[in-house]
């Protein structure tokens, strides 16, 4: 059996000790705040903390709230609790370290503004890779996109109109999704009970008016991911104009695009000015055409934002071909994780309108079992006719 | 009652629970918090909540949820018949105001399962039966009854909990629930038994079965498990497969390879699994327990 962990004689006794294991918690990312700290507490007082079995399973029960912070409990306790008789120091960190810490950042912070300036226009390593847009860019590159592209020069406004039109059609078919529950409305297809009581009363028990209820509509959200990487180069210009034009009829609407890291747009695209709009979108875009990540980006999507954004009521719209630099397993995983949070996922692909396609991309295949809807994308037209299959979704 | 007695007392109404779960209990009885259960289907996870009614030697009220529970369906709901009734029978005697408040009474309530578990005299098990079925409104809405256990209904005003529920909550994983409903629960996974749980678990449900034939069908059921499948068989499954055997008379799983293939349909529950699940890999894995 591993042997308890010696404490320090200095330290101040046990409640201390349970406050230096909760930030240990934190350090490893479970969510535990005061309220757990003090149900922890509350919770020894219940068990016998002398047994580190029973006190392991309570403070189990207690600090965590899902399988996987279940399942890494046992070691977290383990390198605290059980040190193999190792003497522990301190058990808060103390200022010392903390002022450690701030140092490095600062200095390392100056270190990446300084390379962050030349970043841009000359990023780590190998030249020889000019031709940024070249033709026949279906493989993903793994290098970063050296020119900085302005998408002013992608996108038209003329596109931007046409698209708002397009995305304002699918938005109206994405809402149309009846809820399950039913409200008073004037025309319905059931008798709301409760009201034609109440109304009865007046009239001696004689139901007159026969009040009804119905289903009503309940709103959609789209959140739109859009790949932007080098082999989606010739379809971004249409998938931008799209999300450009969603994000200006819908204001519930989310975008992001991605290529090596995930970026939220949505801010940037709400602005008035179409064209000012784009400009902003171009500093944040910064990587442009470069390689794509695509399961580390919906992985930090599906970590990040999706926590508070995607629900099930939300339709989760992914532009991309599918060809990604990582590995498939990631996407495979960041896609199961974006499903379980309740939404449907629409993934378009602009090479699925080819002759002869075949989701063989390792990725692509990896992903679609999670996939509600997988379309063919490559012009604001197809994305238009999406609006009968929308309605059925 | 500490942890160990629990344990016992579960262990007593056939439930052999493992020591994490067993400390998850107690202490959800100690603290007054809700508990919240997730794991595969089929582990039993329903099951936690009647065993500890029984234990606990009080009622059971199950909700059982789904995409558009309402209000009318998990609260309460008034009976409009008998008030249209009520309402025509008194038409000649009594003001109006004296008919409305005589049709919002008490007797013309229906309890739904969270009014019904909040005015019970003693402290009644309510289980929350997958709660990740019904929508984030719910969640929300059951959010707020665990926390006060009060509800308050227009007509009658707010009624408040005589005795906190033993609130059970399960899961199994079709969407993930609010950080705000994790927050508040206690939590426990409950995975699939090991070996030795299990063989308990048959031991305390069929007495009947013989110790070889336990110990293979355990072991079978286990490495079954292990098997790429739909659907993996869980404890009720081991169960059924088990009484299956003893109603067949089987008192070794090697024996007859037809009875055998036969009694899978117990254990798988999908045409692929069945299709996947050849006589020849049933044999290997009976050849394996014995």
């Amino acid at each position: 059996m591993t042997r308890v962990t010696k404490f320090s004689g200095r330290d101040a006794g046990p409640s201390a000790r349970m406050a230096g294991f909760m930030a240990h918690l934190r350090d490893n990312g479970l969510r535990v705040g005061v309220s757990e700290a003090e149900a922890a507490l509350t919770a020894l007082t219940q068990v016998d903390p002398h047994d580190p079995t029973q006190s392991r399973c309570a403070l189990k029960a207690v600090l965590t709230g899902c399988a996987e912070e279940n399942a890494r409990f046992d070691d977290l306790f383990d390198s605290f609790w059980m040190n193999g008789g190792k003497v522990k120091e301190r058990v808060m960190p103390s200022l010392n370290t903390l002022s450690d810490s701030v140092h490095s950042s600062r200095s390392a912070e100056g270190e990446q503004a300084g390379g962050g300036r030349g970043e841009a226009t000359a990023p780590d390593g190998s030249d020889g890779e000019a031709d940024a847009d070249g033709e026949g860019k279906l493989v993903a590159t793994t290098l970063r996109q050296k020119m900085k592209r302005d998408l002013r020069d992608v996108v038209q406004t003329d596109d931007i109109r046409e698209a708002e039109e397009i995305a304002r059609r699918l938005g109206i078919a994405l809402r149309h999704r009846r809820s399950r529950r039913r409200k008073a409305a004037q025309k319905g297809d059931r008798i709301h009970f409760r009201k034609l009581i109440r109304q009865s009363l007046q009239t001696g028990g004689e139901p007159i008016r026969l009040p009804k209820k119905s289903r009503p509509d309940r709103p959609q959200k789209i959140v739109a991911i859009c790949d932007v990487s080098g082999s989606m180069t010739l379809y971004a210009q249409v998938f931008l104009a799209f999300i450009a034009g969603l994000m200006r009829s819908d204001d519930t609407a989310d975008a992001y695009l991605f290529h090596t890291r995930l970026v939220r747009i949505a801010e940037a695209l709400r602005d008035r000015d179409p064209l000012r709009a784009l400009g902003r979108l171009s500093v944040l875009a910064d990587g442009f055409g470069g390689g794509s990540k695509i399961g580390e980006s919906l992985m930090q999507f599906a970590r990040t934002y999706a926590r508070k954004f995607v629900d099930g009521r939300t339709v989760v719209m992914i532009l991309s071909d599918g060809y990604d630099t990582g590995s498939a397993d990631e996407l495979g995983e960041a896609m199961r994780l974006l499903k379980k949070r309740g939404c449907k996922v629409i993934w378009l692909n602009p090479l699925k309108g080819w002759k002869d396609y075949e989701p063989v991309a390792a990725g692509m295949a990896a992903a679609l079992p999670y996939v509600d809807l997988f379309r063919p994308a490559n012009r604001l037209a197809d994305l238009a006719a999406l609006e009968p299959e929308l309605m059925r979704l | 009652m500490d942890c160990t007695a629990l344990k016992t007392a579960m262990a007593e109404q056939g439930y052999v629970v493992s020591d994490d779960l067993a400390m998850a209990v107690h202490l959800a009885l100690a603290l007054g918090r809700p508990l919240l259960l997730e794991g595969a289907a089929g582990v039993g996870k329903t099951e936690i909540a009647r065993v500890l009614a029984a234990v606990q030697d009080t009622k059971l009220i199950r909700l059982q949820c789904y995409e558009g529970l309402d209000a009318s369906q998990a609260i309460y709901e008034w009976n409009y018949q008998k008030q249209l009734l009520s309402i025509r029978a008194a038409a000649d005697g009594g003001t109006a105001k004296e008919v409305e408040a005589r049709i919002f009474s008490e007797e013309f309530l229906l309890e739904r399962p969270l009014l019904a578990a909040i005015r019970q005299d003693k402290a009644p098990v309510l289980l929350v039966d997958e709660i990740d079925r019904a929508d984030e409104e719910f969640e929300a809405f059951l959010l707020e009854i665990l926390s006060d256990f009060q509800i308050t209904i227009p007509e009658l005003g707010t009624i408040t909990a005589q005795s906190r529920p033993i609130v059970i909550l399960t899961a199994n994983g079709t969407r993930d629930l609010s950080d705000a409903l994790r927050r508040r629960c206690l939590y426990a996974h409950v995975d699939y038994p090991d070996r030795q749980t299990e063989l308990s678990i048959l031991k305390a449900r069929c007495p009947e079965v013989e110790v070889q034939l336990a110990n293979q069908i355990i072991g079978f059921v286990q490495s079954l498990r292990k098997e790429q499948l739909e659907k993996t068989p869980g404890i009720a499954e081991m169960l059924d497969f088990a009484a299956a055997l003893i109603g067949l008379g089987v008192t070794d799983l090697t024996h007859d390879p037809v009875i055998l293939q036969a009694t899978m349909a117990t254990l798988l529950k999908t045409e692929s699994d069945r299709f996947n699940i050849t006589t020849e890999i049933t044999q290997r894995l009976a050849g394996k327990a014995a």
